[in-house]
């Protein structure tokens, strides 16, 4: 803190008071919950271990994952969305991270759990559990983010609210172990035109392949998120990492790995996760996730309660490229753009928070958010999007969203000229 | 300088003061002290900062090892690079999982299986979701036609129409399907399977013989449908740079409003409503903001909250909010089952006058072996029994063919019996 004295405080503190005075409100009768004695105040409270394991209050109910049913043919292969709308900071609880089934989430216990690495190794391996937690472990944040998450609003301004239009997205930090450090254990060929086949051990056995320099790189076999153990619906007990890439290939209840000479052209990389273009030929093998920002309030689940005077616009940003260095805001459907403060210095691969300190006049907003990331990529706005491919994609949608805010606080999902 | 101190005290020129050289050796020696101490506490500054220095490396190998960029902090694996952790997998192991089909054939099993014959498989593990003629039940993947529709508006993306590898098909039918019995399925199952879905697309006649001797016969209509990821070619590089600050455009428009309102009740969920509001009124938006400030609309967010509170159940009389609540809980039935006039099989049957009725007892639906089973038995759709079902099918009847998992809530249940009592007379 840089050196102030008193009187200098003095008169900074009386300026601040004459600057608010407008906008501060005042109270004409005492306000009961202080100056009466409160149930809270006076009883006693919940013991310990009442919750041996704690869930949120009750006034936090509705913060949970939501599905659109109808988005979908059964819930048992299905998706749901994380209501970032309601969180801060950057890491996500495990509770309330999205869900994506192909054939449901399975329990399947440590103990009947295997990992078997075969192909193109020198020996062909299985390991256990406990295995597993014998060789050197590593602790990383990274988003996990589904293809298609925003991928209704290809059609133009669907969902109404955050959750829905990019709800598809989690970020955890993941205790496991590198890919790399099994391969080299198998003896596997590194060489790099190989591909590493990953596949899972529930009904639909979703498998991806993975091209040899990317599962040297930083490929976790992930037990561990936020602290604990995964989820069941994350993939308990171990799920595979794949910083920056599409969440279809962090490949969950992690069974085998398989080197092969190449991709195997499983259904989840050629009928699905790929997009059509205008012209009619589809891109595949699209796996980074590009550059993308949203603001997360205020959107259509957070309206401006307050009215004019100080508000903060926030919301999230990340990149399969890298660290994000920079979220512009915009109040007038990108007119004009602010530089917003990040929460922190983002990480790589990993949500990052940022905040624009403001002051609302009351007049309605169209707001924006536009990431940069530290490759100097800037995210596109949907116009440039669909010139590049066209309104027939399903997956990749990294556009700039627009809340339409107005005078009464309310956001809603528009697009805009 | 200590040094030179020295040299200061021994090099004195001669002189025959011997005081004044006293003084000299005097001065001298105290200069020399005081290096001394100086030298001191410079060693001790060097040894600090050399410390310090130490810790920052440290920090850094630390940072440089957790940011995954090298091993620096992990202990060293055995002399070979191995750890020696885990056990050889043994060869049933390695084909009991190692299934996967690759492009070239690679991988497929002995057996065959044509569309004829493959006709019949469809129609009994796969027709449910994916109709009869492969044209898809509901939200269910269609799987035939949709030729030349992918530069249309809304392509139809089926194996006919998109899928460019033989081996793609064969590989997902064998090891992820049927939806609910994966893994089940014979080689020649999965020949014949593979066979009707590709004659339903007119890539092969209802003769051809799929077996590993012919599956590189077989021409996909999309094998050169696809492009690798390009777009470090044609975005990242238009996209990279500064961005635009200010005066990016002159005035901008809204041009579309959310097409659905989502609320989002207590329960969990969500219910998606068309959104009425129009363009009308909207303000365009300068630099300045936008250019008016349209009147309030009727429902701002408190009372919209407001009138959901008075919606609350407590209103209602307890048989209407028992249906309400019904008509509710079904929503999670009714992608598969129909009830109510002229009501129809879908992906499950009908559930007109389900009381009653025997189990797996429809004429025209294709139950499953324990659905017939149960009929058999004599068994019927009760009060007790559907409830009991609703909370746990696949304990109830151990083989069923629904997905569901079931009712959490006994009030769900309830509510659900009552709608179907109610509806399905």
């Amino acid at each position: 803190m840089s050196k102030t004295t008193r009187r200098g405080l003095l008169k900074g503190g009386a300026a601040m008071a004459a600057g608010l005075t407008a906008g501060k409100a005042s109270a004409s009768s005492p306000d009961p919950l202080i100056t009466e004695l409160q149930d809270w105040a006076s009883y006693t409270g919940a013991g310990v271990d009442e919750t041996p394991y704690g869930m949120p209050i009750s006034f936090e109910s509705h913060v949970v994952r939501r599905n659109v049913e109808w988005l979908t043919a059964s819930p048992i292969s299905s998706i749901n969305f994380t209501p970032i709308h309601a969180l801060d900071g950057t890491i996500t609880p495990q509770g309330c991270a999205f869900e994506r089934h192909h054939s449901g989430a399975i329990e399947l216990r440590k103990e009947d759990y295997r990992l078997m690495i075969n192909g193109l190794v020198d020996t062909p391996l299985v390991f256990t559990y406990d295995d597993l937690e014998r060789f050197p472990r590593e602790n990383h944040v990274y988003f996990c983010e589904c293809a298609a998450n925003t991928g209704m609003e290809w059609a133009g301004a669907q969902l109404n609210g955050v959750q829905f239009t990019h709800g598809m997205i989690h970020n955890m930090e993941y205790t496991g172990v590198p890919l790399r450090t099994l391969l080299q254990e198998a003896g596997a060929d590194i060489s790099p035109d190989k591909w590493v086949y990953v596949e899972g051990a529930d009904a639909s056995s979703n498998g991806r392949s993975i091209p040899m320099e990317k599962a040297l790189d930083d490929v976790l076999v992930a037990f561990k998120a936020n602290g604990e153990a995964l989820r069941m619906e994350h993939g308990y007990p171990v799920r595979l990492v794949v910083p920056g890439w599409e969440g279809n290939m962090w490949v969950k209840w992690l069974r085998r790995v398989e080197i092969v000479d190449r991709a195997v052209e499983s259904r989840e990389e050629t009928s699905k996760y790929t997009d059509v273009y205008a012209d009619g030929t589809a891109r595949k093998w699209t796996w980074v996730m590009d550059a993308k920002s949203v603001i997360t309030s205020p959107s259509p689940q957070m309206p401006i309660k307050h009215g004019p005077g100080p508000m903060v616009i926030s919301g999230l940003a990340w990149s399969g490229h890298g660290k994000i260095t920079r979220v512009d805001v915009s109040k007038n459907g990108g007119i004009t753009w602010e530089t917003a403060r990040l929460g922190k210095q983002g990480d790589t691969k990993a949500l990052t928070r940022f905040y624009l300190d403001t002051v609302w006049d009351g007049k309605p907003m169209l707001l924006q958010a536009r990431a940069m990331d530290e490759t100097g990529y800037v995210q596109p706005t949907k116009d440039q999007l669909r010139e590049e491919r066209g309104e027939n994609a399903v997956y990749h949608n990294n556009c700039i969203q627009t809340w339409y805010v107005n005078a009464e606080g309310v956001a809603e999902n528009v697009e805009v000229s | 300088m200590l040094g030179v101190a020295y040299g200061i005290a021994t090099n004195m020129y001669a002189g025959d003061k011997v005081d004044v050289m006293e003084r000299q050796v005097e001065r001298a020696q105290a200069a020399a002290s005081e290096a001394a101490a100086a030298a001191e506490a410079e060693a001790a500054r060097v040894a600090d900062i050399e410390a310090k220095a130490a810790e920052i490396q440290n920090e850094a190998r630390l940072a440089l090892a957790s940011a995954g960029a090298g091993s620096v902090s992990q202990p060293a694996p055995m002399a070979d690079g191995r750890y020696g952790i885990g056990r050889a997998a043994l060869p049933e192991e390695i084909a009991a999982w190692d299934v996967d089909v690759l492009p070239d054939g690679r991988g497929l099993p002995e057996g065959s299986g044509n569309a004829f014959d493959g006709e019949e498989v469809f129609i009994e593990k796969c027709g449910s979701c994916h109709g009869d003629f492969a044209e898809g039940v509901d939200n269910w993947p269609v799987l035939a036609g949709g030729f030349d529709t992918l530069a249309d508006e809304d392509p139809v993306k089926t194996v006919g129409s998109y899928w460019p590898y033989l081996s793609t098909v064969w590989d997902y039918v064998h090891r992820s399907m049927p939806f609910g019995e994966a893994g089940t399925l014979t080689a020649d199952e999965t020949y014949a399977i593979v066979a009707y879905i590709l004659f339903s697309n007119d890539v092969i006649d209802d003769e051809f013989e799929l077996s590993r001797e012919t599956f590189l016969d077989v021409e996909m209509h999309n094998a050169e449908g696809f492009v690798l990821d390009d777009r470090e070619a044609l975005e990242y590089s238009q996209w990279r740079g500064e961005p635009c600050m200010e005066n990016c455009k002159d005035e901008v428009q809204i041009t579309m409003r959310s097409v659905f309102l989502v609320e989002t009740p207590p329960e969990g969920g969500s219910d998606s409503v068309m959104n009425p509001a129009t363009l009308d009124g909207l303000p365009p938006f300068t630099a300045d903001g936008p250019a008016f400030v349209p009147e309030p609309t009727e429902k701002p967010v408190e009372a919209a909250a407001a009138t959901q509170d008075v919606e609350e159940p407590a209103a209602e009389d307890g048989d209407a909010a028992l249906l309400k609540a019904g008509a509710k809980a079904f929503k999670k039935c009714q992608a598969c089952h129909k009830i109510g006039d002229g009501a129809k099989h879908g992906t499950g049957p009908h559930l007109n006058a389900v009381f009653g009725r025997t189990i797996g007892g429809i004429d025209g639906f294709k139950y499953s072996t324990a659905f017939k089973a149960a009929g058999e038995e004599g068994r019927v759709w009760d009060e007790e029994s559907l409830a009991e079902f609703l909370a746990k099918p696949k304990e109830y009847i151990k083989g069923t063919k629904m997905s569901f998992a079931g009712f959490k809530k006994e009030d769900d249940i309830a509510a659900v019996l009552a709608y179907l009592k109610a509806n399905g007379e």
